[in-house]
């Protein structure tokens, strides 16, 4: 089943001149994750928005073409409709606490209460929530005392905990260490399979490569391959486009290793050990 | 030559956690890397360097200052902080006021401020944004913005919190750059950093933290080539030596052209 259905969509900020995002069209099915990738200003950011309803409703400018999220019409509907469809993490955790509430467990209640579900029901959904990102030791502190990973955790969790069927997330994993970034990782692909659709901006393509369906590369605010990880990241014209494909994929082009299966490059560490032992 | 040294620097906020725990450092000019899980009290240690926090016990000396001995202000001339929040360090409504406040603040003329901070935002790509209001850029662009109020200070000792949250491949060659041309201009680059396959590439030594304390200190190479301690830190080896070992390689290898060169020869 399609959830996401982007048809010709261009976008113009306010008082700009450029086209953020220039005709761009896709689909995503159920449980599919998607990762976004380009260089700064490619339109990563525009994009998510546009999937959130925050463009155009709170951002205005012009606007043309149609974006659904679960059969939902972006433009036809209110911010709120959308946001029981499609939660948002901002890739600046500050930017998502509500600075309303006093304790990290009342932050991931926050949104809970505001879709005015049963008592019972917040206290089970924040649990779980608090349990998936690790966050049950830290649930009765001040949530601007916490550390920028700890926080960017709670952000999460806040936006996981109203269950949305679609889930974007721009840059998840900033400001966490390595072992807290595999986490999250496991966490949204454990979600995938539950059937959420993700979406999600990121520049380490190692994990991007690893975790996501398909890739989708903007440059310039315009689509230049929606695909899955092994080609986009063979093809040979990345360069132009700001990226730097994953340091296995690097290797293995400079080498010309490819794998037999796929005609392409391996994208992951897994894939380039199952190469070598098929190998040997 | 800068030098941050420390000695026996413990540090608790509320006498009850210890965050740091009996710290023996010195720093020289060799840029170097601390790496530690989130909560390893990295943040904790450079915010002692930079007077913001006094040690509980132990002393602290910036080029032969005690930083018991100096406010945070008089000490601003000799050393920088790059906050791993822009939103920590911004308040100004213009970016080039922003970027200038710190060179006025430690008394640079106004020209000499306004002279220095386009030349600090030329050095990170952000003199065309100069006019703009800092809270409408983006969080890659704000931090590249709160680099530049730093380096428009010209201190001699220069620390960076995360530099490369939110920067793509063109941001993080440029601040890979950055901070070895800093480092040849004779300042002390500290970095608090994530990213290991950066960590490799840029800096010569590293520090590895746990738990508050120092468990591994050394050349980079060294530093990476003992994987039991990065590991005991919860920490990964750089993604070239991950796959280095797949193809048997146990020496260390820090770049993508290392492992080339290394694998061609097989």
């Amino acid at each position: 089943m399609k959830k996401i259905i982007v048809d010709s969509l261009k976008y113009k900020y306010p008082g700009t001149d450029n086209l953020a995002l220039n005709d761009i069209s896709f689909e995503v099915e159920e449980g599919e994750i998607i990762g976004i990738v380009g260089k700064n200003g490619s339109g990563k950011t525009s994009l998510s928005l546009s999937l959130t309803g925050l463009i155009p409703h709170f951002f205005g400018g012009g606007y043309g073409g149609k974006v659904l999220v679960d059969g939902l019409e972006v433009r036809n509907s209110t911010v709120t409709e959308i946001s029981e469809r499609v939660g948002y993490v901002f890739d600046n955790p500050f930017s998502q606490m509500t600075a309303a509430k006093y304790t990290v467990y009342e932050e991931v209640a926050f949104g809970l209460e505001n879709m005015g579900l049963p008592r019972e029901e917040i206290k089970k959904r924040v649990d779980w929530s608090l349990q998936l990102l690790d966050l049950e030791s830290i649930k009765e502190k001040y949530p601007f005392d916490l550390s920028g990973g700890q926080m960017q955790r709670v952000a999460i969790a806040g936006v996981i905990a109203m269950k949305p069927q679609i889930l974007v997330l721009d840059e998840p994993t900033s400001q966490l260490d390595p072992e807290g970034s595999e986490e999250v990782f496991q966490v949204i692909q454990s979600l995938a399979q539950e059937g959420i659709t993700i979406l999600i901006v990121e520049h380490k393509l190692e994990k991007i490569a690893k975790f996501c369906d398909k890739i989708l590369l903007l440059h310039e605010g315009q689509l230049i391959d929606f695909n899955h990880p092994q080609e986009v990241f063979s093809r040979d014209d990345l360069k132009d486009y700001g990226i730097m494909p994953p340091v296995f994929t690097r290797v293995c082009r400079a080498l010309d290793i490819k794998n037999p299966l796929t005609g392409h490059y391996p994208v992951t560490l897994e894939e380039v050990t199952q190469l070598v032992k098929n190998h040997e | 030559m800068n030098e941050i040294k420390t000695e026996n620097v413990s540090f608790s906020y509320d006498q009850k956690t210890i965050v740091l725990k009996d710290i023996n450092l010195t720093l020289a000019n060799k840029p170097t890397a601390i790496i530690g899980q989130n909560g390893a009290g990295k943040s904790t240690l450079v915010k002692l360097f930079k007077g913001l926090l006094k040690p509980t016990e132990g002393d602290i000396w910036i080029n032969g200052k005690n930083t018991k001995e100096f406010t945070a202000a008089q000490l601003a001339s000799h050393i920088g902080l790059v906050f791993q929040n822009p939103g920590d360090q911004i308040f100004k409504h213009k970016v080039i006021d922003e970027v200038m406040f710190g060179p006025l603040n430690i008394g640079q003329s106004r020209e000499k401020a306004y002279q220095n901070s386009i030349e600090a935002l030329k050095k990170v790509h952000m003199e065309k944004y100069k006019d703009e209001n800092p809270y409408d850029l983006n969080l890659s662009q704000q931090k590249l913005v709160t680099i530049a109020s730093i380096l428009a200070m010209d201190p001699p000792i220069i620390i960076f919190d995360e530099p490369t949250i939110g920067q793509d491949d063109f941001g993080k060659e440029l601040l890979k750059n950055l901070i070895r041309d800093l480092a040849a201009e004779g300042k002390l680059v500290l970095t608090i950093i994530h990213d290991m396959d950066f960590v490799a590439e840029t800096f010569e030594r590293t520090i590895v933290m746990n738990q508050g304390e120092v468990i591994l200190d050394g050349p980079t190479r060294e530093v990476f080539a003992k994987e039991d301690i990065i590991k005991l830190a919860k920490l990964d080896l750089p993604h070239v030596m991950q796959m280095a070992k797949v193809f048997g390689i146990e020496e260390t290898v820090l770049t993508v052209d290392e492992l080339i060169t290394r694998l061609q020869r097989i």
